[in-house]
C-alpha cells in the first residue's frame, strides 16, 4: 500500500476516536431514572402514566394549537373524562412541584424546554 | 423470466404499498387525536365580536384606571414607564385617537375628553398580512389573536398596525412584575415577542365577558356584530358612532359613541 505508514495509524486513530463514546462510558454508572415527585392528591393523570411520560411534549404541542388556533379548549381523554386545556390551570394544579417533577427529569435528560419563560411556575415551590 | 419493465412495475407498486402502510397508522392516529378536542359547552360563540365604547361615560381618570388596571393586572402586562411601555388598553386625547377627523374646532367637551384605545380586531388586519410566521391570525369569530410561541419578534406587525395597538417586549417583562402579584392563571410574555389585546378570548371560552367590559360598569358594550338582536347592534342603532381611521379600510370592530 502506498503511504501505508501514514494511512494505518490514521485509520487506527479514527476508529479509536469514533468509538470513544462507547468505551469511555463502558465502566461508568448506568442511567437511573430520576425519582420524580408525583402529586400527593393521588388522582389519575389525564392519560395513563406511560403515555404521559413518553408523549407529554407532543400532547402539549397539540394542546397549544387546538386551544389557540382551533378554539377547542376541552380535551377528552382516552377514558372519556374532560379536561380544560391549560398548562398552568390544569397540569400544574396537581403537578405543583416543578423542581421535583418537571426539572428533575428534564435535567437528567439534558433537555431545556422554555415553557417557563412565559408560563408562570406553580406556587408549590415557594 | 421477468424483463426490466415488469420488474420496475412490481418494484414501484411495492414501494407505494410500503409507504402507504407506514403512513396509514400515523394518519389514523392523527385523525383520532382531532376527535379528542372540542370547545367548552359554556363558551360564547359569535360570528364577529365587536365593541362599542360610550366615551361620554368615561368622565374621570378613575373610570379609565379601573378598566385599564383590570385588564393589565389579569393579563400580567408590565408597567414600564418609558418608550418601551407595554399596553393592551390605554387612553389619549381626541386628536390622537381620531386622526381621520378633520374638524379643526370640535366641541369643547369632545376635545377635552379622553378616549380608550385597544386593538380594533379589524376585519382586514394589516398585522396579520405582514406576519411572516402566522403568529398573528384572525379567528373565525373575528378576534385577531397572537400565538406567542410562534412570534419571532420581527415587529412587522407593529409597523403595520395603524392604531399602535401592539407593544414589543424589549426586556424580560418579569423584571417589571412583582412575583407575588403575578396572576398565576395567565402566562406572562418573554423578552423579544410582541403582545396585544386578545378581546379576552380565554374568558369568552369559559363563558365570561371581557374584563374591560366588566370593569366599565356598562360604558363598554360587547357582543356579536353579525347578530342584529345583539346588545352591540342595539347600541349602534340608537347612537351615532365613529371608528378610528376608517379611511384605511381595515374595518375596525371597535366603535365609539361621541
Amino acid at each position: 500500500m502506498f503511504n501505508a505508514k501514514y494511512i494505518w495509524p490514521g485509520i487506527v486513530l479514527f476508529v479509536v476516536l469514533f468509538t470513544a463514546p462507547f468505551w469511555l462510558n463502558a465502566n461508568t454508572k448506568t442511567y437511573v431514572r430520576p425519582e420524580i415527585a408525583l402529586p400527593e392528591k393521588g388522582a389519575e393523570c389525564i392519560e395513563p402514566r406511560a403515555f404521559m411520560a413518553a408523549e407529554h411534549m407532543q400532547l402539549l404541542d397539540t394542546w397549544r394549537d387546538m386551544a389557540l388556533r382551533e378554539e377547542k379548549r376541552v380535551y377528552v381523554s382516552s377514558s372519556g373524562k374532560e379536561w380544560a386545556i391549560s398548562l398552568q390551570n390544569t397540569c400544574m394544579t396537581c403537578h405543583s412541584n416543578k423542581v421535583d417533577f418537571c426539572d428533575k427529569c428534564h435535567d437528567s435528560n439534558s433537555v431545556d424546554p422554555y415553557c417557563w419563560d412565559c408560563h408562570v411556575e406553580p406556587r408549590g415551590n415557594k | 423470466m421477468k424483463n426490466r419493465r415488469q420488474f420496475l412495475k412490481v418494484a414501484g407498486l411495492s414501494t407505494l404499498g410500503l409507504a402507504g402502510g407506514l403512513a396509514l397508522p400515523g394518519m389514523a392516529r392523527a385523525a383520532g387525536l382531532k376527535d379528542s378536542y372540542r370547545s367548552g359547552q359554556e363558551a360564547l360563540k359569535g360570528g364577529h365580536w365587536g365593541m362599542v365604547i360610550d366615551t361620554r361615560a368615561f368622565d374621570s381618570p378613575e373610570k379609565f384606571e379601573a378598566v385599564i388596571s383590570a385588564c393589565h393586572k389579569y393579563h400580567n402586562v408590565p408597567a414600564i414607564n418609558s418608550k418601551r411601555e407595554v399596553k393592551w388598553i390605554w387612553k389619549d386625547g381626541y386628536h390622537q385617537t381620531f386622526t381621520d377627523q378633520k374638524d379643526n374646532y370640535p366641541a369643547k367637551d369632545v376635545l377635552e375628553r379622553k378616549y380608550l384605545m385597544l386593538c380594533n380586531h379589524c376585519v382586514n388586519p394589516a398585522c396579520v398580512r405582514v406576519c411572516p410566521t402566522q403568529a398573528t391570525f384572525r379567528r373565525s369569530d373575528g378576534i385577531v389573536v397572537m400565538d406567542y410561541h410562534r412570534c419571532i419578534g420581527c415587529r412587522f406587525c407593529m409597523a403595520a398596525c395603524p392604531y399602535g395597538a401592539r407593544s414589543f417586549n424589549f426586556e424580560d417583562p418579569r423584571n417589571f412584575l412583582e412575583d407575588r402579584e403575578l396572576n398565576v392563571s395567565f402566562p406572562t410574555r418573554m423578552r423579544g415577542v410582541v403582545e396585544k389585546c386578545t378581546f379576552c378570548s380565554e374568558l369568552l371560552a369559559v363563558g365570561k365577558a371581557p374584563l374591560c367590559v366588566e370593569a366599565s360598569e356598562g360604558a363598554i358594550v360587547f357582543g356579536d356584530l353579525d347578530d342584529p338582536a345583539s346588545d352591540v347592534r342595539k347600541v349602534l342603532a340608537e347612537n351615532f358612532t365613529i371608528r378610528r381611521k376608517p379611511t384605511l379600510g381595515t374595518e375596525p370592530s371597535v366603535y365609539y359613541i361621541i
